[in-house]
């Protein structure tokens, strides 16, 4: 793909960030003006475990390079047990486009307090580099889908 | 503590043992009705019906090798509201039996007053084919029967059934035993649960002992599994990467037929039917100047790949999706394939245990430890 050599590939990033963790934390790396990358989308939900997989394919069918989807760390979710549901949910989405030859690893999970402002900004550096690496996402282009 | 015993065959008609059977459940009365293939008035086919009169299940041919829809679609419909408060006798296959269970998982059926009677089942024809096979037959029931059972017929049956591995119900009150079954010694019946022997006790029977039919089963599910395996490598070869994917599913049409009639797509009001999936022209144009084109009816692939993730992980691979398309997609080959990447995730087994949760609605706290922190 001639995409991938192309250096100004700035790759979009859909996060579904938790209300009571990640999005915490991006707010606070906003204002204390921690740099990391504009890539990121940043949806806020009220649970990582309201994310259903529709939500993540329909980001990635509808152009998106990755999706990322960050909530509280096991033991600590808001609502007890919703991130330890979309851990399921999300290893099942990834044996699905495994099985299927689709990209998984455009897809992305991550646990970050609302404490762990540093966290989310290496994160984002992390994922932001990472995409780079593997180019525009194929389904955003192809018309056929 | 199954209790098994035997039901005589008269005149070599299994079907006819069959009516029988079902014939006195009603008149000794241990049941108020039996839902049952009958036999339509054409004969090229059957229809899942609810009897309560008895001398109507002398059309009764449950052992027809067709499966024109679930039966566990059925019985949702009947019980989703109210559990039945009359005793019900419901035969059914393995498919629809472990369907059915998944369906009580997801709160959309009811157990309650029904004996559940699974038959072994070798396979099924296409409806087409069953109409076609049945005119040429004179005794549907039998010789189709006796076709099916020698594996000369196999491949002829439904891809679904050709590598299905569960040709022995799970989860019945009773168990009808045909395969490895001497018919001349008579049908073997198996009471598996209290309710299942309640009735048994009401039918007097003679004793009897599964002699063969468990050997039987592991061979036949052994040549199963192994041409399953063989469709799976074909799929992958067939299907994986997008271009391949998209061109599988190039000839959806988006009728939705195979979410229609899957027994376990549980939703009652399905997300793509919604005003999620409306947009204004505006929105279709927008995504087609991004792309420079776009199809439409748009979202096709992500149908599909929704569906695979809100009930892959309860596929219990009946094939009744691809029998509903319009266009010979192969959404079974893709459905079962992926079922059998996902379900051992969680190391489900769709329609093995009512009392084991849904692996989407239940979680361990040690699993998957490493995702979120690689």
């Amino acid at each position: 793909m001639s995409d991938k050599k192309d250096d100004n590939f700035e790759p979009t990033i859909v996060g579904y960030l938790c209300n009571w963790c990640t999005y915490a934390a991006a707010d606070v790396a906003g204002s204390s003006r921690l740099q990391y990358p504009h890539n990121i989308r940043a949806i806020r939900v009220m649970c990582s475990g309201s994310v259903d997989p529709l939500y993540i394919l329909r980001a990635l069918f509808s152009g998106a390079d990755a999706v990322l989807i960050s909530g509280c760390r096991p033991g600590d979710c808001h609502y007890v047990s919703g991130n330890y549901k979309e851990r399921r949910r999300l290893v099942l989405v990834k044996t699905i486009l495994d099985t299927l030859g689709l990209e998984s690893d455009r897809v992305w999970l991550r646990w970050i307090a609302a404490s762990d402002v540093p966290k989310f900004a290496a994160t984002m550096n992390e994922i932001t580099a990472e995409v780079k690496k593997l180019g525009p996402n194929p389904i955003g282009s192809a018309w056929s889908v | 503590m199954a209790k098994s015993v035997s039901f005589s065959v008269k005149d070599g008609s299994v079907t006819g043992a069959m009516r029988q059977l079902l014939k006195q459940l009603l008149e000794k009365k241990l049941v108020d009705a039996v839902l049952v293939p009958l036999e339509l008035p054409s004969r090229d086919n059957v229809a899942q019906s609810l009897v309560t009169r008895s001398e109507v299940l002398d059309a009764a041919n449950p052992l027809a090798p067709v499966l024109p829809v679930s039966t566990a679609n059925i019985i949702s419909k009947m019980t989703r509201l109210a559990a039945s408060e009359k005793k019900v006798a419901v035969v059914m296959r393995s498919c629809e039996l472990r369907a059915l269970t998944e369906l009580v998982k997801l709160k959309q059926a009811s157990l309650d007053n029904l004996v559940l009677v699974g038959v072994d089942c070798y396979g099924t024809f296409s409806v087409p084919d069953y109409k076609r096979f049945a005119k040429e037959t004179p005794t549907t029931g039998d010789e189709l029967l006796k076709g099916v059972k020698s594996g000369k017929a196999d491949s002829r049956l439904r891809e679904a059934c050709q590598v299905c591995e569960y040709p022995y119900p799970l989860n019945a009150d009773i168990t009808i035993g045909l395969i490895g079954v001497d018919f001349n010694k008579g049908l073997l019946v198996l009471a598996n649960t209290p309710r299942g022997q309640e009735i048994l006790d009401g039918l007097v029977l003679v004793e009897a002992k599964d002699v063969s039919r468990q050997t039987a089963i592991t061979e036949l599910v052994a040549v199963r599994q192994k041409r399953r395996d063989q469709l799976f490598e074909q799929t992958i070869m067939e299907s994986k990467g997008l271009e391949k994917l998209n061109s599988i599913f190039a000839p959806c049409i988006g009728c939705h037929n195979c979410r229609d009639v899957c027994p376990v797509c549980y939703c009652r009001e399905c997300v793509f039917d919604s005003q999620t999936f409306a947009f204004e022209a505006e929105k279709y144009l927008g995504w087609a100047s991004k792309k420079g084109a776009i199809r439409v009816p748009t979202d096709t692939l992500l149908f599909h790949l929704t569906r695979l993730n809100h009930m892959g992980t309860s596929c219990v691979g009946c094939g009744l999706c691809q029998e509903a398309c319009p266009n010979d997609v192969p959404v079974f080959r893709i459905f079962r394939l992926v079922g059998s990447k996902v379900q051992p995730l969680f190391s489900y087994v769709p329609g093995r245990n009512v009392d084991e949760p849904l692996p989407l609605t239940t979680f361990k706290e040690a699993e998957f430890e490493k995702v979120g922190f690689e």
